[in-house]
Parts: C-alpha cells; structure tokens; sequence
C-alpha cells in the first residue's frame, strides 16, 4: 500500500495527461485525475473531487496537488468534508513537477506528511553547487547509453532503487552535483546518452548502492 | 422580529431572483478582469438552490442555509463555489439547530460567514475581492444590532455598508484571485464577487422587512 495523489484541475485533459506522466514513475502507486466539470467544461468539480480522495485512499492517505487558486480552494474544502479530515492533505507545490515528486515518495513507500513535503520542495530551487568529497565515500563512474540519458522515467527507477540503501547519494555531471533522491534534481543535470556521471555514495550500504546503480546503467534502466 | 426556517428560505429564493436577474451583469464585471464566468456559475448554482427548497425545505434556518451551502459547492464551480459554500456552512454551523433565527444568531451567522470566506481564500480588506465588501457588511450589521435594530435593520445596514464597499474595490489593485494577474490594469473595475456579496445581502435585506 502506499499514499495514493489526488489532481484537481479546472482542466480534464490536463489532470489526466499528468497522472499518466506520473504513473510511468509510480506503477504501483494510485494518481487520480480530478479535472473539469462532469460536463467536459474547465472548472473544479467538488463532488468529484471529494469521490477521487476517497477512492484514492488504501489505508495510508491521500495527498491532493492543484493547479490554480479555486482548486485549491475545492481541495481543501473536500479534504475538510472527509469523515476523517487527517487522511488527506493539500499539497502547495507546483502542480507537474509536485506530482512528479509526489508519486516518486509513494512510491518509495513515504508517508502523507513526507509525499506532500516532496511536492511542496519541488517548487523550490535545487541546489547544484559543487560539493566536497566526504572522506568516507565510495565513488564510481558510468557512462549513458540509453536513449533518453538521465532524463524522467529512467531518474525515476534510479531514485526508487537507491531509496531501498541505506546509503547517502549523489550524482555529478561535470561540475553540477544533485541528490540522488530526487527526480527533479537529477533531471536538472540534464546528463544525455553519453554522458559520464559520478555516483558517489556513502553511509552502511554505499557499496551495494552503487553496484545496484551501475547496474542500472548499464542495463539502460530496464528500456 | 425574528426569523423561522419558511423565513430565511423566502430570503435564499429571493437572493436566487436576484441573482438571476443580475446575471449579466456579473458576468460582464467578470469579463473585464476574470474568465466571465461568475453570474452564470452563482446564477447555476442559485437555480439548484431553488430546486431543491421546492422539493422539501429544511425544518430550521440552519438547516435551510446548510442546505444552500451545500448546493453552492457542487454546482458553482469556480472560486465562489468554495467561497461562498464556506460562508453558509459556517453560518449554517453556527445557528445549530435552534428553530428562530434572533438578532444575536444573526450577528454569529454573518460573522462567521465572513471568517469562512477569509479563511478558505486568504484574502484581508483591500485585496479587491467579495470580502472588501464583507468586512464593512458585518461591522454595519453589529452596530445596528448595538442601536436595538431588528433582523430586517441589521441586515438593511448591512447590505448598504456591502455596496459602499463593492464600490471601493474599483480603485483598489487586485491581490487574490484570477483579476490579480492583470495587477494595476484591473483598477476601475467592480470586483464581480464584492457585487454579487452585496446583491445577496441586499435581497436578503429586502426579504426581511
């Protein structure tokens, strides 16, 4: 079981062009779209807001992104409306790269609390600053070879496999280094087919990371 | 003078007349600095209101704006779907199940009407949204009710302070709300949410007398 997401837009088409996206990087996690009136029209339907919350629920939670100001709105009244209001909650971050961050922390098995944290950071600008090489860190570079280098699905599956180590992970393209738990940040390097990265890890399980991300690699992610 | 359950739905049928007959009106306001679509949705959303009285009125007062609160939300859509569905819920919550609605219930009602409205948007006086018309509706409502007026008299008070104060966001720039992206283009036009506040408390004034 996971957290299950909740997009409410004013718009059919784009909530459920953005739970598709989303899914590719959270197969197991249930993204319900939200948008338009019943009769196809742009607006927030609460009814059919406060019905995709309860359906998305399993038993750990919802958490509800939105697009602009009444959706809010409407979320926060159907959250507010549940038998149980702590089941859900309004997520304020940016709805696309939210939801993306979102699905990826349920489907790491995250928490609400920590699935709507995911969401609201990816509002937040990532930081890439170059950083110091800890003493006790395990180091090894990849090359790329598949198609769409380092791009959404395949940081997805990399982000998911790493959170099963116990290990601290980042991942350097030149002299720009991300987070190695973050989708975003790791699309942000914008590493390609043939690009070499440095994985560095550390913590208890920093060598198995890194043999599970080269792996990976080499596997072109499973493509 | 206070107000039964047949009372208050007479004043939610004549807000709903309103409505209809100034849904033009709102939705050209709305043109101007939303997506237009304000007095079709209140207007939608008031007919559903009216539909559902005629098939069986709620036997208190908060049990009729209840009912109001909760058509509003699932049939408006837009923003003054959740606004206004707030404002009656929590009005609604706030008479319980007492079978009048007396001066001092008023009173709670209105106010807890607008901190609905506050709390669910986040807009404060001056932000050129339906709550720069609030704010001046309630405190007009608890002076009159401090000078010994009845319903009618509160609600008469109420709804001229509600108009000044929809007058007063022409002038201001819009901070919440879709009207907000235009920034200083906006000014010299009538928030469509203060109008629609005040053409409601004016009906609901007109209906008490």
């Amino acid at each position: 079981m996971s957290v299950g997401i909740v997009l409410v837009s004013h718009s059919a088409k784009l909530a459920e062009g953005l739970a598709e996206l989303a899914a590719q990087m959270a197969p197991d996690v249930t993204i319900l779209p939200a948008g338009g009136l019943s009769d196809g029209s742009i607006g927030t339907d609460y009814d059919e807001v406060v019905a995709a919350t309860q359906r998305a629920d399993s038993g750990d939670g919802v958490v509800l992104l939105y697009d602009l100001g009444s959706a809010q709105m409407t979320a926060e009244l159907a959250v507010e409306s549940l038998a149980d209001p702590s089941a859900a909650v309004v997520a304020d971050g940016p709805l696309v790269e939210g939801a993306i961050a979102a699905a990826v922390a349920a489907q790491a098995g995250q928490d609400r609390k920590a699935v709507a944290e995911a969401a609201a950071a990816a509002g937040l600008p990532e930081d890439l600053a170059p950083a110091e090489a800890p003493a006790d860190s395990a180091e090894i570079e990849l090359e790329l070879h598949n198609e769409v280098g380092l791009h959404a699905r395949p940081a997805a599956v990399l982000v998911r496999t790493l959170s099963e180590f116990d290990a601290e992970v980042t991942v350097r393209l030149g002299d720009q280094e991300a987070d190695g738990h973050s989708v975003l940040a790791l699309m942000s390097l914008g590493a390609r087919q043939g690009d070499r990265i440095r994985v560095r890890a550390r913590g208890p399980q920093a060598s198995a990371a890194l043999e599970k991300a080269k792996e990976l690699v080499d596997g072109n992610f499973g493509e | 003078m206070a107000c039964t359950a047949d009372g208050v739905a007479a004043a939610v049928r004549a807000a709903a007349a309103v409505v209809a007959e100034h849904r033009a009106e709102l939705i050209d306001l709305d043109r101007a600095i939303g997506d237009g679509d304000h007095g079709e949705n209140l207007n939608r959303g008031f007919a559903a209101v009216v539909a559902a009285l005629d098939s069986a009125v709620p036997d208190t007062p908060g049990g009729v704006l209840k009912l109001v609160a909760t058509t509003l939300i699932s049939k408006v859509g837009g923003a003054a779907g959740p606004l206004y569905g707030t404002a009656f819920l929590r009005a609604s919550a706030k008479l319980g199940p007492a079978a009048e609605l007396d001066v001092p219930a008023l009173l709670d009602a209105l106010r807890a009407g607008l901190e609905g409205v506050q709390a669910r948007g986040k807009a404060v006086a001056g932000d050129a949204t339906m709550v720069d018309a609030l704010i001046p509706a309630v405190a007009a409502a608890e002076k009159a009710a401090g000078d010994g007026g009845d319903v009618a008299a509160l609600l008469t008070a109420a709804a001229d302070a509600a108009d000044t104060g929809a007058e007063s966001t022409v002038d201001l720039v819009p901070r919440k709300g879709r009207a907000s992206y235009l920034g200083e283009r906006a000014v010299g036009h009538l928030d469509p949410g203060a109008r629609s506040s005040a053409l409601l408390l004016r009906a609901f004034a007109e209906a008490a007398r």
